[in-house]
C-alpha cells in the first residue's frame, strides 16, 4: 500500500482532517476520502471541466490539483453552496430554467459561476461566457445556463 | 390553435429531479460506493486486427492485491444487442478486431493496483491485415473480421424498391445526381461509463450501471453469464449524458457481473475517457450518392439513394443503422418512387452505432443539400421549393411509413419568418450567408429489438393512504427528462402536484419494462402507458367517490389535490381522502398501464425499420459568417421550429432543441471520429487520432451561437396530451442548414462534414482556377448489391409486401 498523508483543510466552511495515499488528486480525496461525490469527472486530464471546485475562492480543475497541496486552504463544492437550510440562488435559477440537463457537469457550472458572481456581481453575457468556457457541456447548447446565470443576478439584485 | 386546458402540462417547470441535479445528489454509477468493494480493469488490443497466441497472466494474479485476473476463455458465450448480430464477446476469445478491444480484466483492491497488474499481463499477438475503410473491405474478403455477415466483409446488404425509379427519372424533367461523406463522430458524454456489481443478500446479482437500456443490458447478462433472467437486477442510474453511447450491453457490464459472482464482493469499473472513446457505437462514416428527379416546379418523381456504411468492428446497433440512412427520406417529402440500397462493412475500427438521430442524420445530410442545389437549378426559393413537396399528413409514403400530424410548413414558414429570409438569402454581401433545411424523426421505434407482441412500456401505480403516489416504469433517466415526463402525466391525470409522486425507474427489479431511452420513444409511449395506469386509478377513486357525493362520475374533477363536484365546488374531500376511501371500497390501490405502438403496414422482409407511432418535424435555418482569407467560420445565429405535438414542460423541451442545435453544431463543424497508420518502424497499427477531450473539438460556451426556438404545437391525438418527440430531430437540420449557409456566404459547395475552414480555403482556391469550387467525394464503390426486393407503394395497388420474385 502506498504510505498515507494526513492534511487539515476547509471544507464547505467546516474544518476537515483526512488521510489518503499522497498520490491522489483533490478530485479524489474529496470523492473517495471524504465522501463528496457531487464532485464529478469527465476525462481527469484537465480537460472537460467537470470536476471543478474552488480552492481558496478560485475555481481549479480538482483532477489537476493534488491532496497534498491543499493543506490549509479552503474548498467548496456543490455541497457547500446552499447555506441555512437554502438553495444557493444560481441552484435555484439552474433548477428552475433547465440549466441542468443530465446534471453531470452542473456542479462544475454552478462553482465557477458562483467565483465569477462572488467577483463581479453584474458579469456581461460575454464575461459570463468567458468564465464558463472551461466547463464542457453536452446537454444544453449552454443557452438555459447563461439565462439562469443572468436570472441568478437579478434575484440577488431585487433582494 | 388552441390548446386542451391543463394545470402540469404546458406550463414551465422546475423538473422533478431538478433539486438533486444542483446539489450535486444526483447518484450517478461512479458515485456508488459500498463496503469490502473492489476496483477493475480491462486490458485492450494494442494491435487492430490480430490472432492472440497466447496470453500470460500469472504475473498478474501474483501480483500484491490483486484478486482476480480474467480472459477470453471465461465468456464463452457472445451476446450483442440485436439478435442477429450476437458477435460481442465479454473478453476476446483468440481474436481481437479493433485498438481497444477488450482482452484481459484485472480485479484488484484499488485502481492503481489493477492498472499496475495490466501491465503485467503477457499478450503474444500475431497481426492480421487491418482493414482501415469501406474500400478496404469491399476489395477483400480475406481475411473475415467476422465469420458472419453477407459477404467477406460486408456485414450487411440492402436493397429495396418501392416502384419504378428507372421510369419516375425518365419522366422528369430534370435528374440530379450528388455524392455526398458524413465523417463518424462521437456521442462525448460528460459522465464516462461506469457500472458495479455485487450480489445482493440473497445471492442474487445486482448490477448499477451508466446504461440507457436496462432491459437489454439485463437480457444480455442472463444470456452471457447463463443466469436465469429472474436472478439478475439491473439498475439503470441516472446518465451523465447517452446520446446513443450507452444503448449496447458493454464488455465491462459483463465482465464487473461475472468477477462480482467469482468473488462474492462489489466489483466497480469506470472507463477512462480513452476507453470511452474506444467504446464509441457512435454515428457511422457514410458515403452517400443521391439521384433525385424532379419536374421544373420542383416536385419529386423519384429518389434512389446509395450508401456506405463503415461498421467499425462489431454489428451493435448497425444493421438497424443501415436500414436509417434509407427510411426516413420519405417521411418528409412527397417521393412517389423510391428506391435504397445500404451496405454496411466491418472495419479495425470501434464499432459503430446508434447517435442521437441515429442513421439518419447522414443521409438527411445528403438530401438536405442536394434539395439546396436542385432549388438554384430551377430557380426557386429553397423554403418554397420545400413548402411544394411536404409529405400529406396521415398518410402512408412509398416505403409504408404512416405519418401522423405534419407541421413541417408551419416549421419552415416560422423560421423564414423570422429569421427574415426573403431580405438574407443571396442578398447578404460576400462572405455573409443563411441556409435553410428541413427534417423528420421518429417518435419511438414501431418495434422492439427483438420481436415480440408485449407492450413497450409499462407503468404500474401505487397509491398511498398519505395521499402518495408511487409510479414504477423501467424507462430510464438520461438527463432528458423522462422522470419528469412521468410524474407529469400521472400528476396531471390525477389532480395532484409531482411533488407528491414518487418515481421509481430503471430497476429490472421493481418497475415494469420500458424498453429503453433511444430512439425518442420515451415520452410518447411512458407517456401514453402512464396516462392510462393514472386513468384507471381516477376511475376506481371516481367511483368510490361518486357513491359518497351521490354525483355522476363524470362531474367528478380531480384538481388541485381534491376531488369534488363540479357542479360544487365545495362538495369534495382531499385526495388522500378520496384514496382511503377507494381502498376501503375496493381494496389496496394498484394500477397499471402499457402502451404497445400499432401494427405497421410494412410487411416486407426489412420494414420493420422506420415504423413508428408518429413523426416529429423540424426546420432550421442557419446564419454564417466565413473569412475567405483564413476560411473560418462563425455561427452567429440559428433560428428553429419544432413540431412538437405538445410541449409537456416546455422548459425541457427548450432544451433538448438547443442542445440538439449544439451537437449539430459540433458534427458540422469541428467533432470527427478519425484514425491514422502509427509508422512502420512502430506497431503500424491504425490507432485513434485524437481519444482525448482536449484534441476531439466540442463546441464550448464561446463557439455557441445564439439559438432562437419556437415549438410548434399541434397537438398528436397519438401522442400523450399530443406531444411528439424532441430529443433527436432538432439536430438534423442543422448540419446542411451550415453547408447550405456556407454556400449562400462564398459560393462553394462543402459536400462532407466537418465543414473546416482547410475545406473551405480549398473549395475556394479550386474555384478562383476555374474549376468547381466544391469540396466532397466523387466517386461511389462497385458493391455488389442484390436484386432489390420489389414493393409496390401503395398508390400502385401495393399492400406493404415484396412482390413475388
Amino acid at each position: 500500500m502506498t504510505p498515507h498523508i494526513a492534511i487539515a483543510l476547509t471544507v464547505n466552511g467546516e474544518p476537515s482532517e483526512v488521510a489518503f495515499s499522497g498520490y491522489k488528486t483533490l478530485l479524489e480525496v474529496l470523492r473517495e476520502d471524504l465522501n463528496l461525490c457531487g464532485t464529478k469527472h469527465g476525462c481527469e486530464l484537465g480537460e472537460c471541466g467537470a470536476c471543478a471546485v474552488l480552492l481558496d475562492g478560485q475555481p481549479v480543475l480538482s483532477c489537476l490539483v493534488l491532496g497534498v497541496d491543499c493543506d490549509g486552504r479552503t474548498v467548496t463544492t456543490v455541497e457547500g453552496l446552499a447555506a441555512d437550510g437554502r438553495l444557493h440562488p444560481l441552484q435555484e435559477t439552474f433548477a428552475d430554467l433547465g440549466a441542468a440537463q443530465c446534471g453531470y457537469c452542473t456542479p462544475a457550472f454552478l462553482v465557477t459561476a458562483k467565483a465569477l458572481l462572488d467577483e463581479h456581481p453584474h458579469p456581461t453575457r460575454d464575461q459570463i461566457k468567458d468564465a464558463l468556457s472551461g466547463c464542457l457541456c453536452r446537454c444544453t447548447g449552454y443557452q438555459q445556463i447563461f439565462e439562469a446565470v443572468e436570472a441568478a443576478i437579478a434575484q440577488e439584485s431585487a433582494r | 390553435m388552441s390548446l386542451p386546458k391543463t394545470r402540469i402540462i404546458g406550463a414551465p417547470r422546475r423538473r422533478v429531479d431538478g433539486r438533486a441535479k444542483v446539489t450535486g445528489q444526483t447518484k450517478f454509477a461512479d458515485d456508488i460506493m459500498l463496503p469490502r468493494m473492489v476496483h477493475c480493469k480491462l486490458l485492450r488490443s494494442t494491435s487492430p486486427h490480430a490472432r492472440i497466441t497466447s496470453i500470460d497472466t500469472s504475473r498478474a494474479r501474483a501480483h500484491p492485491g490483486v484478486h482476480l485476473v480474467l480472459t477470453g476463455k471465461d465468456f464463452p458465450i457472445a451476446y450483442g444487442i440485436l439478435p442477429v448480430s450476437q458477435d460481442e464477446h465479454a473478453l476476446a476469445i483468440e481474436r481481437v478486431r479493433f485498438v481497444g478491444d477488450p482482452v484481459a480484466a484485472v480485479v484488484a483492491r484499488d485502481e492503481l493496483t489493477a492498472f499496475e497488474a495490466l501491465d503485467l499481463i503477457d499478450v503474444v499477438y500475431e497481426p492480421l491485415r487491418t482493414f482501415s475503410g469501406p474500400a478496404d473491405s469491399l476489395a477483400h474478403a480475406e481475411p473475415r473480421i467476422h465469420e458472419y455477415g453477407d459477404a467477406g466483409n460486408v456485414h450487411k446488404l440492402v436493397s429495396l424498391a418501392f416502384g419504378d425509379v428507372e421510369q419516375a427519372f425518365g419522366d422528369a424533367d430534370r435528374v440530379f445526381e450528388d455524392t455526398f461523406f458524413y465523417e463518424g463522430n462521437t456521442h462525448l458524454p460528460i459522465e464516462q461509463h461506469a457500472a458495479v456489481a455485487a450480489l445482493d443478500p440473497d445471492g442474487k446479482l445486482v448490477l448499477w450501471s451508466s446504461t440507457q437500456t436496462p432491459h437489454y443490458v439485463h437480457r444480455a447478462l442472463a444470456k452471457a453469464l447463463t443466469l436465469p433472467a429472474a436472478h439478475i437486477r439491473v439498475i439503470a442510474t441516472p446518465n451523465g449524458g447517452g446520446f446513443g453511447g450507452k444503448s449496447d450491453p458493454f464488455n465491462h457490464e459483463v465482465v464487473v457481473a461475472k468477477a462480482a459472482l467469482l468473488l462474492d464482493r462489489p466489483v466497480k469499473i469506470c472507463l477512462t475517457r480513452e476507453e470511452v472513446f474506444y467504446c464509441h457505437r457512435g454515428r457511422h462514416p457514410v458515403l452517400m450518392r443521391f439521384k433525385t428527379g424532379v419536374k421544373h416546379d420542383g416536385t419529386i418523381t423519384g429518389m434512389h439513394v446509395k450508401t456506405i456504411l463503415d461498421g467499425g468492428a462489431y454489428g451493435s446497433y448497425g444493421v438497424a443503422s443501415t436500414f436509417y440512412t434509407g427510411a426516413l427520406q420519405t417521411v418528409t417529402y412527397h417521393i412517389p418512387a423510391y428506391q435504397f440500397q445500404g451496405c454496411r462493412v466491418f472495419t479495425n475500427k470501434p464499432p459503430c452505432g446508434p447517435k442521437r438521430g441515429h442513421g439518419t442524420p447522414q443521409s438527411r445530410f445528403g438530401q438536405e443539400i442536394q434539395l439546396d442545389k436542385i432549388s438554384e437549378a430551377l430557380a426557386i426559393d429553397p423554403a418554397d421549393l420545400r413548402l411544394r413537396i411536404v409529405e400529406r399528413p396521415e398518410t402512408l409514403t412509398a416505403n409504408y411509413l404512416h405519418v401522423g400530424t405534419i407541421g413541417l410548413s408551419e416549421c419552415i414558414r416560422h423560421v423564414t419568418a423570422a429569421s427574415d429570409w426573403t431580405n438574407t438569402f443571396r442578398r447578404l454581401p460576400f462572405g455573409r450567408g443563411v441556409g435553410l433545411a428541413c427534417s423528420s424523426y421518429l417518435s419511438g421505434a414501431g418495434l422492439a429489438i427483438y420481436w415480440n407482441d408485449m407492450p413497450h412500456s409499462g407503468v404500474q401505480l401505487k397509491l398511498d393512504r398519505s395521499g402518495g403516489v408511487t409510479a414504477f416504469c423501467g424507462a430510464t433517466e438520461i438527463g432528458q427528462g423522462s422522470d419528469d415526463v412521468l410524474v407529469a402525466c400521472v400528476a396531471e391525470v390525477l389532480g395532484i402536484e409531482p411533488i407528491d409522486i414518487r418515481a421509481i425507474t430503471g430497476d429490472t427489479d421493481l418497475t415494469p419494462v420500458d424498453l429503453g431511452s433511444y430512439s425518442s420513444r420515451v415520452t410518447l409511449m411512458m407517456g401514453n402507458a402512464a396516462i392510462q395506469a393514472a386513468e384507471r386509478a381516477r376511475e376506481l377513486l371516481a367511483a368510490a367517490m361518486s357513491k359518497k357525493l351521490a354525483v355522476p362520475k363524470d362531474r367528478l374533477v380531480f384538481a388541485e389535490r381534491r376531488v369534488f363536484d363540479a357542479g360544487n365546488s365545495d362538495a369534495g374531500v382531499s385526495f388522500a381522502e378520496a384514496v382511503c376511501l377507494a381502498e376501503a371500497t375496493f381494496g389496496t390501490i394498484g394500477t397499471t398501464g402499457s402502451y404497445t405502438p400499432p401494427r405497421s403496414a410494412a410487411r416486407f422482409k426489412g420494414g420493420g425499420v422506420g415504423p413508428s407511432p408518429t413523426y416529429s418535424y423540424t426546420a432550421a435555418v442557419v446564419e454564417v459568417e466565413v473569412d475567405s482569407t483564413t476560411g473560418w467560420i462563425h455561427v452567429p445565429r440559428v433560428w428553429i421550429a419544432h413540431d412538437i405535438g405538445r410541449a409537456l414542460n416546455p422548459a425541457l423541451v427548450r432544451g433538448q432543441v438547443e442542445g440538439s442545435v449544439y451537437m449539430a453544431l459540433g458534427e458540422a463543424l469541428m467533432e470527427e471520429q478519425v484514425f491514422r497508420r502509427l509508422p512502420p518502424r512502430l506497431s503500424h497499427a491504425l490507432v485513434h487520432r485524437f481519444p482525448s477531450m482536449l484534441e476531439y473539438k466540442s463546441p464550448t460556451t464561446l463557439d455557441m451561437p445564439q439559438v432562437f426556438t419556437e415549438l410548434i404545437e399541434n397537438p398528436d391525438p397519438r401522442g400523450p396530451f399530443g406531444a411528439k418527440e424532441v430529443g433527436q430531430g432538432p439536430l438534423l437540420p442543422v448540419m446542411p442548414a451550415v453547408a447550405n449557409a456556407v454556400y449562400d456566404a462564398v459560393g462553394v459547395r462543402i459536400d462532407e462534414v466537418p465543414i473546416t475552414p482547410e475545406k473551405i480555403l480549398k473549395a475556394l482556391d479550386a474555384k478562383a482556377a476555374g474549376k468547381p469550387g466544391r469540396v466532397g467525394p466523387t466517386r461511389f464503390p462497385e458493391v455488389a448489391w442484390p436484386d432489390p426486393l420489389q414493393v409496390p407503394p401503395p398508390w400502385e395497388g401495393g399492400d406493404g409486401t415484396a412482390r413475388k420474385s
